[in-house]
């Protein structure tokens, strides 16, 4: 019976969650097919919960552009979008993403449909410029959520707070004039019940999400945060507020639940278990994975699971009795710890060196990025300087492989691992 | 005004009053606030684009726009990584390298990068180190309302560091003060847009962006000298094509660079600090101070590319700019590395050549030393028009 159940539920995450990704694509090619117009959202607040409700498809620009590099065909569409007259220097996200418009929205996994319209946080500045080229393209409204973030470390204005109430109001404000905006780009009436659903599945899928993070406390860790923990994120947004991501996360946790309860872990043997700080080098994304799992490094947990989130990570749980208010709330907390994560990053790694027992954390800046890159360095020293966690700083992009130099990450990545083993053996001389 | 903080300028020509500006503007270790610290006064150093200055000034701290400088980022660059554009470092390597002190330091979702340094700089410095989310969604019924609160928020800040409560009536008269500069500042550019034989470009610059540095009563004591001077100027109109110059809303190009274009074009309008004129006419003195500051920053103002307002594409308004200034031409800079002003670049050269206007792309550092090259090609460029 336990052997039936392990081969059953080990890796059933990854199996199920590449085939909802798969489902999502034929879903978006059938759109496209019909000529329907999707919402174009990103991963840092999607507003998946609310647009449901009015059934548009969900185009992550993101998602669909980072496929390109996974595929290892992004080159081709950030010439379209450099040709076009876009810098070497811009985000490669929007320039692949710019290259599939300007080829009529045909992707290596399906075809994109047309946006409807745009909504986009304030989490990136990039988005809003990203969502202008839409905007010109095709003449499509473009909301922007304004959430207000921390404004200083350790300032979360917390709930029950005036300046709480304050920001939560705007969120509100404009979460209601978004619905105006979907009446009328849909013609359909706003259905608070079906957002009740969308809010319940989101709640499941919210506290799953939560979980299955903590659950990698455990020794071996369970997943892989850089490589599978993506797989899982992808199922994060694009199935947000869905029966289909609500089961998935259920079903999640237990695989999650087994594997601790069993000692099943991500890989042979777990030598070193280190954080990752960034966004994944996608155009050598299983090879850059192998740099540090080669040398028995797990990485067991990553910023990127909470920032690419949306912040789900905080596992909040929306009050159904009052939805409108409580999707303001929880976008508010949500979005503005996806924000944290990214910029006060430091505070996250500190914690999680103690919490998830970390022999060394992995700090990945890159040029397409400089929401989650610009205060890496400084933060790195902030974090050495409070827990002497040895670290490796690797520059390269998450879609450009001009400035991936794999070699030369590999060397890097060898001496990290080398000096992590020099330092083991001192201790154990020591002690 | 008892307290001078930009000196030797009172009563000479408008040619020593330039030099004087250049001499404050490129003085790596900021004489002005210097002596504003050596009287006891506080500094509030606010990042670009746009701060609410008003607030500062009312409490009676020295607002200090940060905007980085030609220096070496010695300090700084091991705080930061690649890729990134120059006047973040240098930012940050003013106070790193104590050149700069402050009380208080305030930056802006303007970029993805800038959004970045209060956290950095908090990291580094024990002084509060804010973001003041200035809303991104300008298109909301409720942003400015949003905006006043935050505003109040800020204020309350600052009143904890400086001791004083500010009043309705001081911050009006702020608002005066500063409605006042801002309007000195709409007739140097009035100026250069009807007679830009009278000023150039780079010498509206240092007029302008001295005041930066400098508190803003002694600012306007500047612009108005400055202007009677100007207005009176013997200088003889030359055949040179009337430009407008864009991409310097956050990093500043070098001096120089500003120079070399205004001795090849007439530069009738800019985005060159835009911040200090973001605000196009007066705010109200009555109700609600800060709800009317609020209430301008989203209403009654300019454009750049680190704001978003439906009401106000991007090349829509460089086409107005371009338009209202009898502009034949565009120069279109984006400092290296700068996002949202490399993106916007593409925006502008589709819709100028839509419209059939010339113009000339270029990126910028704060830190170039040479253009020579610039000087070759802009010259190419203006002959064409010229002669073409």
């Amino acid at each position: 019976m336990t052997e039936t159940k392990k081969v059953d539920i080990v890796g059933r995450g990854n199996v199920e969650g590449a085939n909802l990704f798969r489902d999502w694509f034929a879903e978006l090619t059938e759109a496209a097919k019909n000529n329907q117009g999707a919402a174009y959202v990103f991963v840092m607040g999607s507003m998946a919960e609310l647009l449901k409700t009015f059934d548009f498809p969900l185009v992550f620009p993101e998602i669909t552009a980072l496929q390109t590099a996974v595929r290892r065909v992004a080159d081709e569409y950030l010439t379209v979008a450099e040709d076009y007259g876009y810098s070497p220097d811009i985000c490669g996200y929007v320039k692949a993403d710019l290259g599939v418009h300007l080829r009529e929205r045909e992707h290596p996994m399906g075809k994109i449909p047309k946006p409807a319209l745009t909504v986009l946080t304030n989490a990136c500045n990039t988005y809003v410029k990203w969502a202008e080229i839409w905007e010109r393209m095709y003449g499509i409204p473009l909301f922007v959520l304004d959430v207000p973030a921390t404004r200083q470390a350790g300032g979360q204005f917390q709930p029950g707070s005036s300046d709480f109430a304050r920001d939560c109001k705007y969120v509100e404000a404009q979460i209601r004039e978004l619905i105006t905006l979907c009446e009328n780009t849909t013609g359909k009436k706003f259905d608070i019940d079906r957002l009740r659903e969308t809010l319940s599945y989101a709640n499941d899928m919210n506290t799953g999400w939560k979980r299955v993070l903590e659950l990698n406390k455990s020794k071996p860790s369970l997943f892989n945060a850089l490589t599978d923990g993506t797989a899982y994120l992808g199922v994060s947004n694009n199935f947000r507020g869905t029966k289909e991501g609500s089961q998935f996360f259920k079903n999640l946790v237990e695989e999650m639940e087994y594997k601790a309860a069993n000692g099943i872990g991500t890989q042979t043997e777990e030598k070193y278990r280190l954080a990752f700080v960034g966004v994944p080098c996608y155009p050598i994304f299983r090879r850059f994975s192998e740099m540090f799992t080669e040398w028995g490094g797990a990485f067991v947990h990553s910023t990127y699971l909470h920032f690419a989130s949306g912040g789900a990570n905080m596992g909040f749980e929306y009050d159904v009795n009052r939805p409108i208010e409580s999707l303001a709330e929880g976008a508010l907390i949500s979005i503005r710890d996806a924000m944290d994560s990214m910029f006060h990053h430091d505070r996250m790694i500190i914690n999680m060196v103690k919490d998830y027992e970390l022999d060394g954390v992995v700090y990945h800046p890159i040029k397409s990025c400089r929401t989650v890159s610009t205060g890496l360095a400084d933060g790195r020293r902030a974090m050495m300087a409070a827990t002497d966690t040895p670290s490796l700083f690797i520059e390269s992009d998450m879609m450009d492989k001009r400035v991936v130099s794999e070699a030369q990450m590999k060397n890097r990545a060898d001496a990290f691992f080398e000096g992590l083993a020099s330092r083991r053996l001192t201790a154990a001389k020591t002690a | 005004m008892a307290l001078q903080l930009f000196r030797n300028w009172q009563g000479q020509s408008l040619e020593w009053i330039i030099a004087e500006c250049r001499e404050v503007v490129e003085d790596t270790d900021f004489s002005t606030v210097k002596r504003w610290r050596e009287a006891g006064g506080k500094v509030l150093g606010h990042f670009q684009v746009y701060f609410p200055e008003e607030i500062a000034h009312a409490a009676g701290m020295l607002p200090l726009k940060i905007r980085g400088a030609a220096i070496e980022p010695t300090h700084a660059d091991s705080h930061f990584g690649s890729y990134l554009c120059s006047i973040l470092k240098t930012s940050l390597e003013l106070v790193l390298s104590k050149k700069v002190e402050l009380d208080m330091f305030v930056t802006h979702p303007i970029c993805d990068a800038a959004r970045n340094l209060a956290a950095i700089w908090g990291r580094n410095f024990d002084y509060p180190c804010q973001i003041l989310y200035l809303p991104q969604n300008a298109n909301s019924t409720a942003s400015a309302t949003y905006l006043s609160e935050e505003y109040a928020r800020v204020q309350a800040e600052i009143e904890a560091i400086t001791g004083n409560k500010v009043t309705v009536e001081a911050l009006n008269n702020s608002l005066s003060v500063y409605n006042e500069n801002r309007s000195l500042l709409r007739q140097l550019y009035e100026i250069k847009r009807k007679q830009p034989w009278l000023i150039s470009a780079y010498e509206a610059y240092l007029l302008t962006n001295v005041g930066g540095l400098i508190l803003r009563e002694e600012h306007n004591e500047l612009l108005k000298a400055a202007i009677l001077l100007i207005e009176t100027r013997p200088t003889k109109r030359q055949d040179k094509i009337r430009v407008v110059f864009e991409g310097g809303f956050c990093e500043q190009p070098p001096l120089d660079l500003i120079r070399t274009i205004s001795q090849s074009c007439y530069v009738v309008d800019d985005d060159l600090l835009i911040g200090l004129r973001w605000i196009l006419e007066d705010v109200s003195l009555e109700g609600d101070p800060l709800f009317n500051l609020a209430e301008a920053y989203l209403e009654k103002s300019s454009y750049s590319p680190v704001q978003h307002d439906a009401r106000k594409p991007k090349e829509k308004m460089l086409l107005e700019r371009i338009s209202n200034a009898g502009a034949s031409a565009a120069i279109i800079t984006a400092a290296k590395m700068c996002e949202p002003g490399l993106e916007d670049q593409v925006a502008y050269t589709k819709a100028l050549d839509e419209k059939g206007i010339p113009y000339f792309v270029s990126e910028f550092e704060e830190s170039m030393t040479s253009f020579d090259q610039m000087e070759i090609q802009l010259e190419t460029f203006t002959e064409n028009i010229l002669f073409g």
